[in-house]
């Protein structure tokens, strides 16, 4: 947007043309879209990070091959930099995006507050979880995206379990888990009836479905989560004399 | 302080009391502080919150502002904040509380005029104006002659988003309106989906978006679905924000 058409839009409210400006629905478009990649993003990854649960021999094998090791001879950490640099990039566009439905002054934080008490209303009450774990979100997801971009040839059986037992890592990542599960799903929920996915031809009763299934799949992933938080914890216990040395495959023996 | 009924009617017995709290404000007299008043009155059988208020009215509280025109749900003047919940007083029924306490607000987000009155006739006007809210066609109307016919599912689907009474419960359910009083809330994006379907109006998806695309139209709204779950008419409220958001995002 050139010089002319902001200042005549910010005269106006409106472009050269007279007409309104299509980059709120750019905007709303964006936030959607930069949510679901993420939505998906953290769906698998939970997964891929709970294989610690089939043991430390899984754990390795999954995090090579994300370091391309059937390519690439004892993987290469620097993909996983390039990949949490590109999920760090979306997740801070997303934070961006959705920052302008935040309650911004101390007038909308307390009418939206009265107003959520007295309401009671469910889907009300889960949007004040989406801007309470967005929030606590900028910063516990920026820790482990850094992390992850910085030393990412930490990943490992034994790696990963020292920096959350031993580095004291496991406050951290407990409510990092929290935070991310309720706010990915809570979000495909609210994307699922913003943009009518499957309205079909009862869209109420499709609307109570779509919440039973979000609320299973939250419970499912918390616990998925905290079986694997536990695993990591009970192995960086076990193995914090040793703490620093990596895991040796069994193959390697 | 608790006000009294006299009535006779609660001499009988086997009727419970009930406890009505009721807030009170006059916005238009300068030393009025804000307070809630309760009156204990005897609950009679079907009683709604429009009997209740009115007997409070007329026997214990001649100054208590409320507004009421037809009393079967029709009229949307009765709304009011009823135990959190934004309703239609005429249509709520004083026995589906089981502690016999109720507490009356006003419509928050609309302009307040006394106690329980608010005026959403001016915003309703002005929102009514600012989406266009009649037919836009080129064609000229010969009255005389019968009007366009369109398909019936299409007219059913028309006449069900016109059975919106502008009462403002949804306006008063949503954390949006609530924070950002520019937002022009379900109502007004219902009205435009009412002439978007409609085959008469000829604008094109374009024309709508100069209505509602921008953050006080349909991207403001955060489908926290208030509007859908309180609707005292049970409009689609929810799929058709969202067949107007699809709409609007792709012009």
């Amino acid at each position: 947007m050139s010089q002319k058409e902001s200042t005549v839009e910010l005269l106006t409210g409106k472009d050269c043309e007279g007409k309104k400006s299509r980059i709120p629905a750019k905007l709303d478009w964006l936030q959607s879209v930069t949510g679901l990649f993420l939505a998906l993003f953290i769906t698998f990854h939970i997964l891929f990070e709970s294989s610690i649960l089939f043991g430390k021999e899984a754990m390795y094998k999954l995090t090579k091959m994300f370091e391309g090791e059937p390519f690439i001879e004892g993987g290469e950490p620097l993909i996983i930099t390039a990949l949490a640099f590109v999920i760090f990039s979306m997740f801070i566009f997303h934070a961006f995006l959705a920052m302008r439905k935040f309650p911004d002054s101390y007038t909308e934080y307390q009418r939206y507050r009265t107003h959520r008490k007295l309401l009671k209303h469910s889907d009300t009450n889960l949007w004040f979880i989406q801007i309470t774990t967005g929030f606590a979100m900028f910063f516990l997801g920026s820790i482990h995206l850094y992390m992850m971009m910085a030393e990412p040839e930490k990943i490992g059986p034994y790696a990963s379990s020292d920096r959350i037992f031993s580095d004291w890592m496991w406050p951290m990542y407990l409510l990092l888990l929290i935070s991310v599960v309720l706010h990915s799903w809570v979000g495909v929920y609210r994307l699922i009836i913003k943009w009518g996915w499957f309205d079909g031809k009862d869209p109420r009763k499709n609307r109570k479905r779509s919440k039973m299934i979000i609320k299973t799949l939250i419970a499912l992933y918390l616990l998925l989560g905290l079986a694997s938080l536990t695993a990591y914890m009970k192995i960086g216990y076990e193995h914090q004399d040793d703490y620093g040395s990596r895991y040796i495959s069994e193959n390697h023996k | 302080m608790i006000n009294k009924s006299t009535q006779k009617l609660d001499n009988i017995e086997g009727y419970r009391e009930i406890d009505i709290t009721v807030f009170r404000y006059s916005s238009q007299v300068k030393d009025s502080k804000p307070e809630f008043q309760t009156y204990r009155l005897v609950e009679t059988p079907g009683m709604t919150l429009y009997i209740a208020l009115i007997k409070i009215w007329s026997t214990m509280d001649h100054h208590l502002s409320f507004d009421f025109v037809c009393r079967a749900g029709i009229c949307g003047s009765c709304s009011m904040v009823v135990n959190g919940k934004p309703r239609l007083a005429c249509k709520t029924r004083t026995n589906e509380f089981e502690d016999g306490k109720i507490t009356l607000l006003p419509l928050p987000t609309f302009k307040h005029i006394k106690d329980l009155s608010v005026d959403t006739g001016n915003w309703m006007n002005a929102m009514s104006k600012q989406m266009e809210s009649w037919i836009h066609t080129k064609e000229v109307t010969d009255i005389s002659a019968i009007e366009k016919p369109i398909e019936p599912d299409v007219a059913q689907a028309v006449f069900d988003l016109d059975r919106c009474i502008e009462c403002g419960i949804c306006l008063a359910s949503c954390s949006t309106k609530i924070m950002r009083e520019d937002f022009v809330g379900a109502v007004g994006i219902n009205r435009t989906a009412r002439f978007a379907i409609d085959p008469h109006d000829e604008r094109t998806d374009e024309e709508f978006y100069e209505l509602i695309g921008d953050d006080e139209g349909v991207f403001g709204c955060m489908s926290l679905m208030g509007c859908e779950d309180h609707c005292p008419k049970d409009l689609p409220l929810q799929s058709k924000i969202a067949y107007m958001r699809r709409k609007m995002v792709k012009v």
